[in-house]
């Protein structure tokens, strides 16, 4: 028993000389940001006008520093270039990559204080604290989801297309009726998976894939009829994964829900107004219109599948 | 009896399962239990308060045990789950009938019988040394792609396949301990009797290892019972994946739970059986043994 009050003052002990020690680091910090404040604050007031939103005022996971997740795998058209930059968003290819470094420029960050974190797309949504300041890899915003993360603003608006086979009886549909019978896939957490079940109300259930490229897969095996998935990916899915695959069609607007894609934020992060400001700015200015033009759009006449 | 209690006093019992241990539970019965009740509930008491009283509880309440979307998650996980139970039951059955007909070829002596030991011995290594999802991919999406007439196209076909041959290939390596473990002697007498070594291993050699194995074989009905849900990666839509979509559709991870629970109601009951019936196996030997 005479152990037990010896034990807890070591514990004592051990306890306060942390706490000191934390409160050493912690003053060290503060003192080391109210320095680069001063000088910061001053830059960015000329060239945004809102000191609010700098680099050094921001709610970041790591100080001065921009932490952006992407995909595990992220792909074109999205991040990086089916060939050389693929996978790379340090390469600012891509839509989303580039636009990552639009915003973070926005912010008043420079292309070497932006990190990019990788995360699958669901473990991205525990909840909890997470290790990047937000998260960007065609998140639909959605009201059930916005109940536990944040979003921002819309960055890109996209409609559900359809991909079959060239020669499949299904090429030719011009309408949701036409694909009553069809065997559909489409990956696990895309719109596309509600846009089959609620829109097309095909007979039998979609089969439901991790990724993409399992998908692909699967119609490769002749496993599924056809596949549905946001135009812009449907574009690299025909030209890059899929041999004698054909973009069927895009689904009518008013059939689909607007789909926007938003980045994805920590529940109740306040860096999301930034963000926010930002994405508005560049919206107002054409920028983001320009980075559609220059990596999510392709020639040619689709056929507009309704219903 | 007298013998084995005075063993018992001098604390030389014949091993850590045996009839002293036995009584030294019923010597402390009242006591033991007594403080392993308090024990537990001290435990457990303290891990709840611990989780109940954390900051993020109500976050992981909302994400994990919500009920409204476990109601709401329940019917779809429930129908995938009855795919998974479809799948796991015709998936055993083809397993025990293939995987003992590979165990007794490879215990088939003799240089006549060379080759068939090879390929037995050929396929039980490869398979094993392939993981199991890898199996799945390869046969799933890669045999169909390579669209050969004749060939069923079917991801939920082609997914079963691979757990079969997978399991196999374990399986026949538990029957093949079984069928060793039965001592040389009674292959000897059988032979000398005049059977063949077919007959042998049929009537002699096999009913005794099977029973021997019994507990293991049963070990690998649980594991697999949980394994077939890994056809999810090939799209199919069974209890896991369902829990899934639901997940990405709500960002509630209360779906999981569910799945969880349904897989938990058959392999924890399964689970007991096999302790049982290995207790009572253990029992019953060691009765014919003394």
């Amino acid at each position: 028993m005479r152990t037990r009050p010896n034990r807890l003052g070591k514990y004592v002990v051990i306890v306060t000389v942390l706490t000191i020690l934390v409160a050493a680091c912690a003053d060290g910090a503060e003192t080391t940001t109210t320095a680069g404040e001063t000088t910061t604050t001053e830059a960015t007031t000329s060239t945004t006008g809102l000191a609010a939103c700098t680099a050094e005022n921001l709610n970041l996971v790591t100080p001065g520093t921009l932490t952006i997740a992407t995909g595990e795998t992220a792909f074109p058209p999205w991040v990086g270039t089916p060939d050389e930059f693929f996978d790379e968003p340090e390469s600012k290819t891509g839509f989303e990559a580039a636009l990552a470094y639009e915003i973070a420029a926005y912010l008043g960050f420079s292309d070497d204080q932006v990190v990019w974190e990788r995360t699958g797309f669901d473990e991205a949504i525990i909840a909890g604290p997470k290790d990047w300041d937000f998260n960007m890899q065609q998140y639909s915003i959605t009201e059930v989801r916005d109940q536990v993360v944040d979003f921002s603003v819309p960055y890109y608006v996209t409609t559900q297309s359809l991909i079959v086979l060239e020669g499949s009886p299904y090429a030719e549909a011009s309408t949701v009726e036409d694909l009553k019978g069809a065997k559909l896939g489409a990956a696990i957490g895309t719109t596309s998976v509600d846009f089959i079940e609620n829109i097309i109300q095909p007979e039998s259930a979609p089969n439901v894939y991790d990724e993409n490229f399992d998908v692909v897969s699967a119609m490769n095996a002749g496993q599924i009829d056809g596949l549905v998935v946001d135009l812009p990916t449907a574009y690299f899915m025909t030209a890059v994964q899929l041999e004698g695959a054909v973009i069927a069609g895009r689904f009518e607007a008013a059939a689909a829900e607007p789909d926007e894609y938003g980045l994805l934020f920590a529940e109740g992060n306040p860096l999301v107004d930034c963000v926010n400001e930002a994405i508005n700015a560049l919206t107002a200015d054409g920028t983001i219109d320009d980075l559609i033009a220059e990596w999510l759009e392709q020639g040619g006449e689709l056929t507009t599948i309704t219903g | 009896m007298t013998e084995r209690s005075s063993v018992d006093r001098l604390g030389r019992g014949p091993g850590l399962f045996g009839p002293r241990r036995r009584s030294v539970v019923r010597e402390e019965g009242a006591r033991g239990a007594l403080i392993a009740f308090v024990s537990t509930v001290i435990f457990l008491g303290f891990v709840l308060w611990v989780i109940l009283t954390s900051d993020a509880w109500p976050a992981v309440q909302r994400q994990f045990f919500n009920w409204t979307h476990f109601q709401a998650a329940w019917p779809s996980v429930l129908s995938g789950f009855w795919l998974d139970i479809r799948m796991f039951m015709l998936a055993e059955v083809l397993i025990l009938a293939i995987a003992l007909i590979v165990a007794m070829i490879r215990a088939l002596r003799g240089p006549a019988f060379f080759p068939l030991r090879l390929l037995a011995v050929t396929f039980i290594d490869l398979i094993r040394g392939v993981p199991i999802i890898l199996l799945i991919l390869l046969l799933g999406f890669g045999v169909p792609a390579l669209q050969l007439p004749g060939v069923p196209r079917s991801e939920l076909l082609w997914g079963l396949t691979a757990l079969v041959i997978s399991y196999s290939a374990y399986t026949a390596e538990v029957y093949r301990a079984g069928i060793e473990s039965v001592r040389e002697s009674q292959r000897m007498s059988a032979r000398s009797l005049g059977l063949t070594q077919v007959q042998t291993l049929r009537y002699v050699l096999v009913p005794q290892a099977i029973r021997n194995v019994i507990p293991a074989l049963l070990n690998g009905f649980v594991s697999l019972q949980k394994d077939v849900a890994l056809v999810f990666v090939l799209g199919v839509r069974e209890g896991v994946r369902e829990a899934q979509i639901y997940n990405a559709h709500t960002f509630n991870y209360t779906g999981y739970i569910a799945a969880t629970i349904l897989f938990l109601l058959v392999s924890v009951p399964l689970a007991r059986f096999t302790d049982w019936y290995t207790d009572r196996d253990r029992r019953r030997k060691q009765v014919v043994g003394g």
